[in-house]
């Protein structure tokens, strides 16, 4: 299961989660605050290279809501919402979320925990969907933007 | 050998996207794969077609089945997906990296105690 080479791990397990793991080498209290402090989301979770965030909103606190845009600078984007369920800080985050395309997509339940290890921090990510299908398609969406970049590079070498 | 435009324009489409992940957990027949995506049969039907087309799904016969799993080319179209979406997640998870680098050179810099 543990790979050496590559510090992120991502699996699925059972029908309906999946499993992200990775390691950082700031304390928890570090990257606890940049899953949370909006100035600091909006300089990571971007995605594929020409994606930013323009709309980042996010009160985190136990029932509070969050929305997340994001555009690729040439008239596509789509947004999160989402409402966080716990939050202990500098330790885990429990928070349920759904993507706009634009209709709404199942909630996506989301645990993230972090660790110490070492001097550094261990996050594991554990997403649960509704159902089998909903997982299907939240993966295949992700894919979605990766084959964008592959069709330009395909053009590329024509 | 089917050409890799056909593969391309077959996974174009996120029902077929999900089905090959359906599909990757192991055989299954029309019947099998139109209940968990709440669509008809023919419809169904119409995109094993064109995955079939493409080469990345074969079909088996057996009695009045056709059961469906997928073929050396949708394998290696899935592993390419999920490489794919690893590495959009590895771009952020490592522009978070340099976030969190920063947080503790500003830290450093106003001098804070741990």
């Amino acid at each position: 299961m543990s790979q050496t080479v590559s510090k992120m791990t991502l699996t699925t397990e059972g029908d309906t989660h999946v499993i992200v793991t990775r390691r950082f080498a700031a304390p928890p209290e570090a990257v606890y605050r940049a899953h949370t402090d909006p100035k600091l989301i909006q300089k990571w979770l971007l995605g594929p290279e020409g994606w930013t965030m323009p709309v980042c909103i996010n009160d985190a606190k136990a029932g509070g809501k969050f929305r997340y845009e994001w555009t690729n600078g040439t008239g596509g984007g789509f947004h999160i919402t989402g409402e966080y369920v716990e939050l202990q800080p500098y330790h885990r985050i429990v928070h349920v979320e759904r993507m706009h395309l634009p209709d709404p997509t199942p909630d996506n339940h989301i645990e993230t925990r972090f660790e110490p290890d070492g001097a550094g921090t261990l996050m594991t990510m554990r997403m649960t969907l509704p159902d089998e299908k909903t997982r299907a398609g939240m993966l295949a969406t992700g894919m979605e933007h990766g084959m964008e970049a592959s069709y330009v590079r395909l053009e590329g070498m024509v | 050998m089917q050409s890799l435009d056909a593969a391309f324009s077959a996974l174009a489409d996120p029902t077929r996207r999900a089905i090959l992940a359906r599909l990757a957990k192991g055989e299954a027949t029309v019947n099998e794969l139109a209940e968990p995506f709440e669509m008809t049969q023919p419809a169904v039907s119409q995109h094993l077609k064109v995955l079939e087309d493409a080469g990345l799904i074969i079909r088996r016969v057996e009695g009045t089945k056709r059961p469906r799993r997928l073929a050396k080319a949708g394998i290696d179209a899935m592993d390419q997906w999920l490489a794919m979406l690893r590495k959009a997640l590895e771009a952020n998870y490592d522009r978070l990296d340099q976030v969190l680098a920063g947080m503790e050179k500003e830290k450093h810099k106003k001098g804070e105690k741990r």
